[in-house]
């Protein structure tokens, strides 16, 4: 009596459980392959785009002054600058030009002695700087402009060929950026380029100092 | 000549470049901290002219390092600063996710170029480069440097294979190796000296370290050693610093 008591318990535990259990399996894999979705998803799939904001960080431009370059005279220097704005004080910037040197007083005095070929006469330098935006502010030009402003300084290293050899140069100094729209901006700067030459027999360093003017664009 | 013609075709892509972003789309946000201020310009030292409040809708106009430029609905613009607007929502209500470069994007990268200045030698020396990352780990790099001493000046142009110890460490050390070509020009007051082409192999260790946003600073020392024609081979070290921006 015990024995088949067991036995219809277990037998109605393997029938429930293969209805439950297993069961279940196998209709769902039945409605799998044979039997059309109930309801149709009709989702459409919302474009995600990635949000594209103008970034202006880079400048790029041209500029014109005058270069003093010791013994050789003060002289037009044109040139061309690129820079990166890496936050809102610091900018990287890279900057390359050229100027034609004149006479040395000794050369004009004695006549026909020639220190320098003409090509030799040339001084070209670029360099790469760190600049820092020390003075934020703005400018008033009449009652109902203002201009944005920024007083930087700035230094680095280079090389500048002058006299027939490439020279390791320092250069730093000051400079403001007036912004009369967002993209572009008005620069005036003084410089220093300092390099050692031996030129004249005995080594020394060499101060030459420029001011320019010059016109970049941010994009 | 050529350069400054070059120079003007980059200006006037920059102003096309500009003109095309002023015809760009948008994007439209709604303002979540308590209020945002306006500056006049993107910088914290620019006085702060108009304040906006907490369910306005702005309008995102542009960006210059952490600043963006906005629109408020009444038609004043200024320069707001990103963590201003990171917790704004876009139009559908959604955290408006804003595109700023982090940590994540340092581990992500895959290209870098940087400029580093040291001692080769003795003799100053400026380098450039540009790297491709291959793996977090490995990277190749294509150097471009120049040193300037006081008797000689040389060009180098080297390609390293360089393996980065710990990419998703801020700071990590690195090895690397390489080879090129380096080209010596003795000074023009120097007698009798010829300008001279050598191959040349390195190997060096160094350190990098994160900043922020896209800016890495580096250091390294590196030996060389310069196979020239001459009965024995040159060997010259290489300190380096500087810093490096990825892309």
């Amino acid at each position: 009596m015990e024995s088949r008591h067991l036995v219809l318990l277990l037998a109605l535990t393997l029938g429930v459980g293969s209805l439950t259990g297993c069961g279940r399996d196998r209709l769902v894999r039945a409605d799998d392959g044979t039997q059309p979705p109930v309801i149709e998803p009709d989702i459409e799939r919302r474009e995600i785009e990635p949000p594209r904001i103008d970034t202006e960080d880079f400048e790029v431009g041209i500029f014109a002054g005058q270069i003093s370059v010791e013994d050789f005279g003060v002289n037009t220097v044109t040139g061309a600058r690129f820079a990166y704005h890496v936050t809102e004080g610091f900018f990287v910037e890279l900057a390359g030009g050229r100027a034609d040197t004149e006479l040395t007083s000794f050369e004009r005095l004695s006549g026909a002695a020639q220190l320098l070929t003409d090509s030799e006469r040339e001084y070209s330098y670029y360099n790469v700087s760190l600049g820092y935006n020390i003075f934020p502010g703005e400018h008033y030009i009449g009652k109902n402009r203002a201009m944005n402003t920024a007083t930087y300084v700035i230094g680095g290293v280079g090389k500048t060929t002058f006299a027939g050899d490439d020279r390791f140069t320092i250069n730093f100094g000051m400079g403001m950026r007036l912004m009369p729209l967002d993209w572009l901006a008005i620069h005036g700067d003084i410089r220093d380029h300092v390099f050692d030459i031996d030129l004249l027999g005995q080594e020394k360093t060499s101060h030459n100092l420029e001011a320019h003017l010059g016109v970049t664009f941010f994009f | 000549m050529r350069w400054v013609l070059l120079v003007l075709s980059l200006g006037q892509f920059a102003i096309a470049w500009n003109a095309a972003g002023a015809e760009r789309q948008h994007r439209e946000v709604t303002i979540a901290d308590p209020f945002i201020e306006l500056h006049t310009g993107p910088g914290k030292g620019y006085p702060v002219f108009f304040v906006a409040e907490r369910g306005e809708q702005i309008e995102l106009k542009m960006r210059r390092t952490e600043w963006f430029k906005v629109q408020v609905a009444r038609g004043q613009e200024g320069w707001v600063h990103f963590e201003q607007l990171a917790t704004t929502l876009d139009t559908d209500g959604e955290p408006f996710d804003l595109p700023m470069l982090g940590f994540n994007d340092y581990a992500a990268r895959r290209w870098e170029v940087g400029a580093l200045y040291g001692d080769f030698g003795g003799a100053n020396v400026v380098g450039a480069y540009g790297a491709l990352s291959f793996t977090p780990n490995l990277s190749g790099e294509l150097w471009v440097s120049q040193a300037l001493g006081r008797f000689s000046d040389s060009t180098m142009v080297t390609m390293n294979i360089v393996h980065i110890m710990y990419p998703d460490w801020r700071a990590s050390p690195y090895f690397t190796l390489g080879g090129g070509m380096i080209k010596t020009e003795p000074k023009a007051t120097l007698v009798a000296t010829t300008d001279r082409t050598d191959s040349l192999a390195l190997a060096g260790v160094g350190a990098r370290v994160y900043l922020t946003r896209r800016f890495v600073f580096r250091a390294e020392y590196k030996t060389h050693v310069v196979f020239t024609s001459r009965d024995d081979n040159e060997e010259v070290r290489e300190w380096k610093a500087g810093i490096s921006f990825f892309f």
